[in-house]
């Protein structure tokens, strides 16, 4: 058979592409549920982490499997929900997974993208923002998201932010392909540990928060990693985009315990604004779920 | 068909004629790779099963491929390989996966896998290919480990993460030293096992 014909040339070609193309589609749908399947969990174990660095006595075991990191999540989240530009809820609450762990839902970093490109573009109207709430051992705690453009790739993270609406409990940070061992510390304990304890700057236009060089003596700048300025400063200004997104929410949560504006539901909140002064802005169904 | 000597021929490339420190094939993607040992080891591994697997594979079609597309046709055979490799470890080993993401772009471009498929499996049953996949990707492997041992120990004064060098040469003036972390070191590295290696097997060395 003469292989160098054109004939064969195409023919040859086109079958070639058309049993690729099916072994990878073939391959990507069996393989899908158990890589969607990670990414949830990786998804719930960072909001854990970065709500659980609220409490030294609380972590997640290095060796936990999938279903511990699962349990962990559904025992200390106690609502998460979307909001919008105001700050005000939008939609049903997610799924907790309080009664069937493989119902748990989060966001996946294709939704904070999503989110991301009406931030930059500056559309604030059909914002859907996510809001994971946890009751910490007494202490309640919001994460919430952050997404961005690195260096090489995205860069994402979720910090948690404690009832008065600035003072940042924890945070963790993670990303696609930013240069080992410089860039990519970001996902690492060093860095994201000192977030821990820092306050953001609701009343300040652009400079919300910032990851800056050097040592810095304001509550809402962090140290920047050497050799890694532009990862760093990627994460300053993604850090920046969204904390603005959240500022109504975080305002308003912070004004909630003392002023509770615009809340009707104010004496069914009563002593459970102490603890959890958020429930004074969420919807009144989530305050009988706190109860239970 | 001639005989080939199957020990000789997963063993040649690992020292005698290793890809990288004889042929000086891959060497952008030894340089990326090995600021820590964690993400060499890995690479080594994912480029050992894709080299192996697409010199099997492009072996056994060797005979029905047209010449003038063949370069074209072991592309797709190695992008299989490489995506396939990929989509397992995302659903398998995820920690992995996500370690080996930057580099999988690495693995297809690579000089190695194409090089050893042009020259060895187009040309030889799918047993050897198999064979000489493996030992060209164990000998890749190899330096990149080595490499990578120095560079992280050197540069970040750990093992796979684990510190090895004491706090108490850090509070004696002890640095990390910068330089090894980027590139450049590591090419100076190399030319150091080259040197090394050549000067034990004089009959690599050129007239």
């Amino acid at each position: 058979m003469n292989t160098n014909s054109n004939t064969y040339t195409i023919i040859y070609s086109t079958v070639l592409v058309v049993v690729v193309a099916a072994i990878l589609a073939f391959a990507a749908e069996f393989l899908k549920p158990a890589q969607q399947n990670n990414i949830k969990v990786e998804t719930v174990s960072k909001v854990l982490t970065a709500a659980l660095q609220a409490d030294e006595t609380v972590n997640i075991p290095a060796d936990a499997s999938d279903k511990d990191i699962m349990e962990m999540y559904a025992k200390y989240i106690t609502d998460a929900y979307f909001i919008d530009f105001t700050g005000k809820k939008v939609g049903e609450s997610m799924n907790l997974g309080k009664e069937d762990l493989q119902k748990i839902k989060v966001t996946t970093n294709s939704d904070l993208k999503a989110q991301n490109d009406q931030l930059k573009a500056g559309k604030t109207d059909n914002l859907r923002l996510p809001v994971y709430q946890f009751d910490i051992n007494g202490q309640a705690i919001t994460v919430i998201p952050c997404y961005g453009a690195g260096l090489w790739g995205p860069i994402w993270g979720y910090v948690a932010v404690a009832a008065d609406g600035k003072t940042i409990k924890g945070a963790i940070f993670d990303h696609k392909s930013e240069t080992p061992g410089l860039g990519a510390k970001i996902a690492e304990e060093p860095f994201y540990s000192t977030f821990a304890g820092k306050a953001l700057d609701l009343a300040s236009e652009d400079k919300i928060f910032n990851v800056e060089k050097g040592h810095h003596a304001e509550a809402n700048v962090v140290d920047a990693i050497s050799g890694a300025t532009i990862t760093s400063q990627s994460l300053g200004r993604s850090l920046n985009r969204w904390f603005t997104a959240y500022r109504n929410f975080f305002k308003e949560m912070a004004a909630a315990p003392a002023e509770c504006w615009e809340c009707e539901e104010a004496p069914a909140c009563g002593e459970a604004a102490e603890a959890a002064p958020e429930c004074c802005t969420a919807e009144p169904e989530n305050n009988t779920n706190k109860e239970e | 068909m001639k005989d080939v000597n199957l020990k000789e021929t997963l063993l040649n490339p690992i020292l005698k004629g290793n890809p990288i420190s004889v042929l000086v094939l891959g060497i952008c993607s030894s340089l990326a790779v090995t600021v820590q040992l964690k993400g060499a080891c890995i690479m080594a591994l994912s480029v050992t099963i894709v080299t192996a697997l697409s010199s099997m594979v492009v072996s056994m079609m060797r005979k029905s491929i047209p010449n003038r597309i063949r370069i074209i046709v072991q592309l797709v055979v190695v992008a299989l390989m490489v995506i396939l490799v990929d989509q397992v470890l995302k659903a398998y080993a995820y920690s992995v996966s996500k370690t080996l993401s930057v580099y999988v772009g690495l693995i297809i471009t690579n000089c190695i896998v194409m090089g050893r498929i042009e020259a060895f499996a187009l040309g030889n049953k799918p047993i050897p290919s198999f064979l000489d996949g493996l030992g060209n990707g164990i000998g890749y492997g190899l330096i990149l480990i080595v490499v990578a041992f120095f560079r992280e120990l050197l540069g970040s004064g750990s093992l796979f993460g684990f510190q090895i060098i004491p706090d108490s040469f850090y509070a004696a003036g002890y640095l990390n030293n910068g330089l090894v972390i980027l590139p450049p070191m590591a090419l100076i590295l190399l030319g150091c096992i080259i040197w090394i290696q050549r000067s034990i097997q004089k009959d690599l060395q050129e007239k």
